[in-house]
């Protein structure tokens, strides 16, 4: 009976479509605004993603992220030197500043000092050139972000000069970097270099970055760390944590982005469910006649259930396959850089079908359970 | 007696019948409607005998409750009272699925508007009741290839019912009734949607396929054209048997 009830579905082409799209849409939707949604918080830590060496993040007890800060004394780096289980510490100093491009234009930039010598504080791998650049006079390291944003798209960045905060800045290598959460063009710099460019402050240390040793445990020594310095310490993970929660807690992205994963879900259960009522309706005499002719309500159910596990099968399917097919036509675009699809999102997708194809099937089921066989007569 | 009431094992499989011999006999059967606040008794305590071997008609005007009786007698539609017995099985005696079971086996369905499924073809529509027995759809279909052969429509067998003029439809309903050899026929107004000449082509065709000596067929209808076609015919007027005899009354 499983082959007529498929037979019977794919028959209708008009339904069949229907409901795949239905399924295809709900299931493109919440996958594909759920990816967004996470790899757009994430972008919360980008900036703790970008120093991968660094195994604890030490700052002033107020600063809560890598964008929201408040300056040290210089003397915090000696501090966190000192405390027994760092391996090493180096400075790390992020600040806004201002460039004016080529063509005139203002914007706003995102400077970071990495260390001088080690160049900790840098991304792992860069796109254009080698990060040793680095020692020459006033030179910048600027992101992919950047590139799209301060240059014509055939221009090379390489050697381009910028005034930076009334300073002359030379760009000689591209970052490979992860984006931030607001897209903001990143510029890298010597530590001692990026001092020159931000304004002066009487502190203007804003982390300072620490490794531990092998073999120690990274929050004991963050915890051994703030009970001697006074200062806040976070591990990797738990300051990169802090950024994504920032975010959470500070703008109404999980909102905005809810809203449209439940549009998602309410609009797949409307098609779905219409497409499927009439499906159904269309064929409640044959369904009537079934069982007349001695079909058992468990064979009509399983019948039903097919054709939903059906079209949830492919419709699911091509919402999933076209929500990569976005993620990889858009991977060029550094706004979607280093974007993937976390595997608990098309799980949640399914649930979500599965949702919508258990309430539109009982709905529909409804009515052919409640068919008398004496109604074909009629 | 009320379906609800119905507990106790009943037997499955059904006795042969000769020609002559009782295939339904149907006692005290009433039946009532709610319709709103009122209740309206369509079949009046109907006592009714259907024979194998024999083409018998239920003929009646509309509302007569004829299609009622008939849903009753092959087991789609519980009766408020009475009992019904189709070649000796206590039909409402049995469970729900041991019901629908009896039917699959032992009745066969022609519907007035046919039901067939649009979207499988004529051999698959025909095979349907082979299908819901658990037969494989090749089998099955190969089963009902010959009996479509046998209805004149076997190279139609892989067109789609729409693809096919009504009297064709009406032989693969036909074809879907028989394929399964079941030992009771029924038919709604088989020839209401016919002409004079191909009503009656119909009629001789059920004849010739659908009555035999063990095999009972009943014919709902309210077409005066083939009545001349029946072994027996049981009028219904207001829910009660009015006429019961091979030929109509004069009176009708």
């Amino acid at each position: 009976m499983l082959w007529i009830a498929i037979r019977m579905l794919t028959g209708d082409s008009q339904k069949f479509y229907g409901l795949l799209f239905g399924i295809a849409f709900s299931t493109l939707l919440i996958t594909q605004q759920l990816t967004i949604f996470v790899n757009l918080i994430e972008r919360g830590a980008s900036g703790v993603y970008n120093a991968p060496e660094a195994d604890i993040w030490v700052m002033d007890p107020v600063s809560r992220t890598t964008e929201v800060t408040y300056a040290m004394p210089s003397t915090a780096l000696d501090e966190v030197r000192s405390v027994p289980g760092v391996e090493w510490a180096v400075p790390h100093l992020r600040a806004a500043a201002s460039v004016r491009t080529a063509s005139g234009d203002l914007e706003g930039v995102t400077i970071i000092g990495v260390d001088d010598s080690t160049l900790i504080g840098m991304p792992e791998r860069m796109a254009v050139g080698d990060k040793s650049v680095l020692s020459r006079p006033d030179t910048v390291i600027v992101d992919d972000v950047g590139v799209l944003n301060l240059f014509e798209q055939d221009q090379d960045p390489l050697g381009q000069r910028l005034e930076l905060n009334d300073q002359r800045a030379v760009i000689r290598g591209v970052a490979d970097a992860i984006p931030s959460f607001t897209s903001q063009v990143t510029l890298y710099t010597k530590y001692s270099q990026a001092l020159n460019y931000v304004p002066g402050t009487r502190n203007r240390l804003t982390f300072v970055l620490a490794g531990v040793a092998t073999g120690t445990d990274a929050e004991t020594i963050a915890t051994r760390i703030e009970q001697q310095t006074g200062l806040k310490a976070e591990t990797r993970e738990r300051f990169s944590g802090a950024g994504v929660d920032f975010i959470i807690e500070n703008t109404g992205i999980p909102t905005n982005f809810g809203i449209t994963v439940v549009l998602g879900f309410v609009v797949g259960v409307a098609i779905v469910g219409l497409t499927f009522s009439l499906f159904i309706r269309d064929n409640i005499k044959q369904f009537g006649a079934l069982k007349a002719i001695g079909v058992t309500n468990g064979k009509i159910v399983r019948m039903v259930a097919a054709q939903a596990a059906l079209v949830g099968f492919i419709g699911y399917a091509l919402g999933v396959v076209g929500t990569a097919a976005f993620i990889y036509g858009f991977s060029g675009n550094p706004f979607f850089k280093g974007f993937y699809i976390p595997w608990q999102i098309p799980l949640i997708s399914l649930g979500a079908v599965i949702v919508i194809l258990a309430i539109t099937g009982w709905l529909a089921l409804n009515s052919v359970l409640r068919t008398e066989p004496a109604a074909v007569f009629r | 007696m009320s379906h609800a009431s119905q507990t106790e094992e009943a037997p499955r499989n059904v006795a042969a019948t000769r020609k002559g011999e009782t295939a339904i006999s149907a006692r005290g059967i009433t039946r009532d409607f709610e319709a709103g606040q009122s209740t309206i008794r369509v079949l009046h305590g109907i006592d009714a005998d259907i024979r194998s071997g024999e083409l018998t008609y239920v003929v009646g005007e509309s509302g007569s409750g004829k299609t009622t009786l008939i849903s009753i007698m092959c087991g789609i539609l519980w009766p408020t009272d009475g009992m019904v017995q189709v070649f000796g099985t206590d039909i409402y005696a049995l469970s729900d699925r041991e019901l629908v079971e009896f039917r699959l086996k032992n009745i066969g369905f022609i519907f007035q508007q046919y039901n067939l499924i649009p979207s499988i073809d004529v051999a698959a529509n025909a095979a349907v009741p082979l299908i819901a027995r658990g037969i494989g759809v090749s089998e099955a279909r190969d089963r009902a290839k010959v009996l479509l052969d046998k209805l004149n429509i076997g190279d139609q067998a892989d067109k789609l019912p729409s693809q096919l003029s009504g009297g064709q439809q009406q032989r693969v309903a036909i074809a879907r009734a028989l394929v399964h050899e079941p030992r009771l026929v029924v038919c709604d107004e088989p020839t209401a949607a016919l002409d004079a000449r191909s009503g009656r082509r119909v009629t001789d065709l059920l004849r010739e396929v659908a009555v035999a000596e063990d095999r009972a067929c009943i014919i709902v209808t309210h077409d005066n054209r083939i009545f001349d076609l029946a072994d027996r015919i049981l009028v219904l007027e207001d829910g009660r048997v009015t006429h019961d005899g091979a030929e109509m009354p004069e009176d009708h």
